[in-house]
């Protein structure tokens, strides 16, 4: 859990509100000004206008428009900036200009080389790999770049097959089946395996496709305490005790849907009480590894590698390849029943075009790689690299007094920024030194809990960490993010210093 | 005796009154002589503040002890996760050995193949796989990251601009696969209270889209004008709050379900008339229809300004992957920060958005792909126009030639046990490669199933010709014990 100093969640409330005060003087003022230049136009087009436009309700509407055009569009440059390369350990940044006070952005042919603090490129598949490469583009000239056909019509090749095999070999299930996007994996299977009657259990800050797949399938939700195994239970004795809502009858099935590192928190999922818990109200555990897959455990195979849970005890297993695998699309690993069941009717199997040929091959090779099959010992120093270089970053930043989230070994960490102005603060000083990283804000965290994420890759160098931290430190001091004041290691040469002179 | 006792009763009642009135029998209060009944009345008055005072009558609440509770969870047992396998939940789809051009291999025997939507033969195109290879070489195979969090790689920015320049409209999004574009772009858009018109034979991926907006949902006849008039009168007519909310018609331009072509004028006049907007789906007609291939709009001359979303995936006809949504720049600039499957997804990866970029400038410099296919669709359904025990159901136009059963046997499982037969032999049989169009369970389409064949242009008039006679002569095989 978060906890915020309360001075600062009074200036965060604080600055919101005026943001909030000013964007709504700002629309008064544009009403009144649209309203005279209305007036002063000639009749005839004005009734034109009128006429026209009577009978449509606008097509955005209230509080959520207000948010994009007086909150998110004064900060927009540090969103969705292009990059110009693949997204490896340095990259590529576009330079964007702005002529209308941010209103629209315009990209430039100018780039500055940053290193990449933001992409989900854990084992650093995400450039050319000499392994890999060569054998997607083979499998873009056998099999061309999409099928264009469903998986159940024409859109099954031998690379599918392998594909299919391949995932459930290295997740440790007896089949699997795979999509061609993860958002979608999610939302279109919760809603085949529940539905009227069902019960979805749900951790708080599930990533939005899990809640979409939810709000989908009909069933009913509720949710738990982010990561507390003994909210869970509460809920879970609560619900089977009650039943369904008005009508008391028992629940058909519950189902209790959890994220393996949770993308925003950096927190690995506490999975061995989950588990069981579960097993001991008979509800069936859906375990979502879009970050975890790859990333952590000793083989490189997710969370149950790492808490030493048994994949058996997990009945649904899903992750997708973005990450991880520098690929796209998303696997559900379970029971062969279960695998063939929504083969014959999950929505994403039968209308959705099949996954694109490199891009499964592309998710083959990197397999191959992280198990060691290519022959070379690669896949194992990535996966070392990568704990390795989590660990060293997060302590470092610990040390520096940043409010840092997550747990050990995960390679996501956000760093706390709370207040709204400093989120372009720290974004824009961050790439001015060269150094992109990633900021989060309302919708995807709450109003108040602002942050920082920072990515970590096995691609990145003991130098490019160092690099980053010490941009992050001079930022951290600018913006004023180091909310605690702990710096042993500093203070501790202060103290030496002291009793040198 | 009766007497004596109401004397009684009398001399008791007065001696009473008597004692109650003796203690305040002087007593004036503002000139108001007050009698015996201050007595009663403050006794009254403690009996009323009493019962006030007291709590009202709950029968008892008796919570479940933990011991009950944990009997009710010991005896609670749950369905299983999945239903138990049925035969038909066993078939295998057929496996390809190759690209699924219009011919490809399957079980090391060359088959047509009439069940991927190459609509204009890209598949294997030299100019679409340089542009793939060059994109790998220097972008990787994915892009890492959502749009928003550097995933954002300036070939989808070019893609955005190719696609809304190719159209005319002011901008595009690109969506990273096609089934998301539509369940995501709708509940931007639509929110409880607001009212959709759609039609009855939409695909999963505008229901789901549907559903998830919460708004009121009105389904019309499948490609009946007159129902979609009747619908949106009815709607203005009952309901004077519907000024207030945003309307809106979804429509295909080419129906998955059915092959059926949206006749787009008349649901222009209608939304004109009746101030709806229109979100269509151009999955099926983008790159097809209209002289150019630009779609539905240029096939009924509408200017595409009247269309207020447009939505597309690009997994056919451009032989990619991934989807797009165009439109007015507010519409495309709304979605950016609100549409789930775009905020929270990871983008497309950059090869296929170059693949698409090439396919759009492939398309513009041979117009003579569209009349090709047009010229294939007319030979096919001349083939098919007189085959036994099935009937065309799509439109003459439609690069989805529709073959569904001229009777129904009554049930969806057994038409659909029937077609499956006919496919199965065609692609044993004859090599000729056709599908079915399997429906889940979520799908709620009451469309009648059918063979589906999606023609290219980049069929020989050879393989039309074999796959009229082939399927003529399976279908008649399969049907003539039903006759």
């Amino acid at each position: 859990m978060i906890t915020i100093p309360y001075l600062t969640a009074l200036t965060t409330y604080f600055s919101y509100g005026l943001l909030f005060a000013f964007g709504q003087f700002r629309d008064f003022f544009r009403k009144i000004f649209d309203w005279w230049h209305a007036k002063n136009l000639q009749v005839l087009l004005f009734l034109l206008f009128f006429l026209i436009f009577m009978g449509y309700a606008p097509i955005c509407l209230g509080l959520e428009d207000f948010y994009i055009r007086r909150l998110y569009l004064r900060i927009q440059d540090c969103f969705g900036r292009p990059i110009s390369s693949a997204p490896d350990a340095w990259f590529d940044v576009v330079e964007r200009y702005s002529n209308d006070n941010n209103k629209t952005l315009k990209r430039t042919d100018k780039i500055s080389r940053c290193l990449n603090l933001g992409s989900y490129n854990y084992l650093g598949f995400a450039a050319a790999d000499e392994y890999c490469t060569p054998r997607v583009i083979d499998s873009l000239k056998r099999y061309s770049a999409s099928t264009c056909s469903t998986r159940v019509d024409g859109g099954t090749t031998t690379l599918h097959k392998e594909l299919e095999e391949c995932v459930a070999n290295f997740v440790g299930k007896p089949a699997a089946i795979v999509f061609g996007m993860g958002y979608v994996t999610n939302s279109a299977i919760l809603p085949v395996l529940m539905g009227k009657g069902g019960l979805i259990i749900s951790d708080s800050l599930n990533h939005n496709s899990i809640v979409n797949g939810a709000r989908g399938s009909g069933a009913t939700i509720r949710v738990f305490q982010h990561n507390t195994p003994s909210h869970l239970e509460k809920v879970l004795r609560e619900q089977i005790a009650e039943g369904q809502p008005r009508t008391h009858r028992p629940w058909k099935k519950i189902i209790v849907v959890v994220e393996g590192i949770y993308s925003m928190e950096g927190e690995l999922c506490k999975l061995p009480e989950i588990v069981a818990i579960c097993k001991k109200y008979k509800a069936y555990v859906y375990l979502d590894e879009a970050h975890s897959i790859g990333a952590v455990g000793k083989t490189g195979r997710g969370v149950c590698e790492l808490l030493g849970v048994d994949t058996a005890d997990v009945d649904i297993m899903m992750g997708t390849f973005t990450k991880s695998f520098g690929s796209c699309g998303g696997y559900i690993a379970g029971s062969k029943e279960l695998i063939q069941y929504l083969k014959y009717t999950c929505p994403a199997h039968l209308y959705a075009t099949s996954i694109s040929p490199p891009a499964a091959q592309q998710i083959i090779s990197s397999i191959k790689v992280i198990l060691g099959e290519d022959g070379s010992s690669r896949g194992a120093q990535k996966l070392a690299r990568i704990r390795e270089n989590s660990n060293f970053f997060r302590s470092e930043l610990q040390k520096m007094g940043f409010e840092v989230l997550g747990d050990n070994d995960s390679p996501v960490m956000p760093i706390m920024l709370y207040n709204p102005a400093k989120i372009p603060a720290f974004s824009r000083e961050c790439l001015k030194k060269n150094v992109a990283v990633v900021t989060v804000a309302f919708p995807a965290t709450p109003l108040l809990l602002a942050r920082a994420r920072i990515c970590i890759s096995a691609s990145h160098t003991r130098e490019d960490l160092i690099k980053a931290l010490e941009v992050i430190s001079q930022v951290g001091d600018l913006v004023g993010i180091k909310y605690f004041p702990a710096e042993p290691k500093k203070q501790q040469q202060g103290k030496d210093t002291i009793k040198l002179e | 005796m009766e007497s004596a006792a109401l004397n009684f009763v009398n001399a008791t009642l007065n001696w009473i009154t008597l004692a109650l009135d003796a203690p305040s029998a002087r007593a004036v209060v503002f000139g108001v002589h007050i009698g015996g009944h201050l007595f009663v009345e403050v006794l009254l008055l403690v009996v009323i503040l009493f019962l006030l005072s007291q709590k009202s009558y709950k029968p008892p609440k008796r919570p479940l002890t933990n011991k009950e509770i944990d009997e009710l969870c010991d005896e609670w047992v749950p369905e299983s996760l999945i239903p138990p396998i049925t035969d038909e939940m066993q078939t295998e789809p057929p496996v390809l050995e190759s690209a699924a051009g219009p011919h490809a291999i399957i079980n090391g025997k060359e088959v047509v193949n009439f069940a991927s939507a190459n609509y204009l033969g890209f598949i294997g195109h030299e100019k679409l796989l340089e542009s793939c290879t060059s994109s790998l070489e220097k972008y990787g195979v994915g892009s890492c990251g959502p749009r928003g969090f550097y995933g954002t790689i300036d070939v989808h920015l070019d893609c955005e601009a190719r696609i809304a320049k190719f159209l005319g409209t002011p901008d595009s999004i690109l969506y990273s696969y096609g089934l998301s574009t539509m369940f995501s772009a709708i509940p931007c858009f639509c929110k409880k209270g607001d009212v959709i018109v759609v039609d009855e034979g939409v695909h999963w991926g505008i229901q789901n889209g549907l559903y998830l907006s919460r708004s009121t949902i009105v389904y019309f006849k499948h490609n009946d004008m007159e129902s979609l008039e009747k619908t949106l009168e009815k709607i203005t007519a009952q309901n004077e709050r519907a000024k207030k909310l945003r309307r809106y018609i979804v429509v295909e331009a080419v129906y998955q379900n059915s092959g059926q072509i949206a006749p787009l004028d008349k649901i222009i006049r209608l939304k004109e008339k009746y101030r709806f907007r229109v979100l269509l789906d151009e999955s099926n007609s983008f790159g097809v229809l209209g002289r150019s291939g630009r779609g539905l709009t240029e096939h009924c001359g509408v200017p595409v300004e009247k269309i207020d979303i447009i939505t597309a995936a690009m997994g056919h006809a451009l032989a990619t992957e991934g989807g797009f949504c165009t439109g007015s720049a507010r519409v495309i600039d709304h979605q950016r920060l609100s549409s789930s499957g775009y905020v929270f997804s990871a983008s497309l990866p950059p090869y296929l958005a170059s693949a698409a970029i090439t396919a759009i400038d492939v398309l513009e410099q041979n117009p003579d792909l569209t009349s090709k296919l047009k010229e294939n669709i007319g030979i096919l359904w001349k083939g098919l126009s007189d085959i036994q025990g099935l009937v065309i159901a799509s439109n003459p136009e439609s690069p989805i030639v529709f073959l569904r059963l001229e009777k129904s046997t009554g049930s969806l499982k057994s038409d659909l046990q029937l077609l499956e037969d006919i496919a199965d032999r065609a692609l044993k049989e004859e090599s000729i490669f056709v599908v079915v169009s399997k429906r889940s369970t979520l799908d709620k389409c009451p469309l009648p199933v059918g063979i589906r064949l999606f023609v290219s242009a980049a069929h020989l008039e050879s393989d039309l010709h074999k796959a009229c006679a082939s399927l003529k002569k399976v279908a008649a095989e399969v049907l003539r014990d039903l006759r």
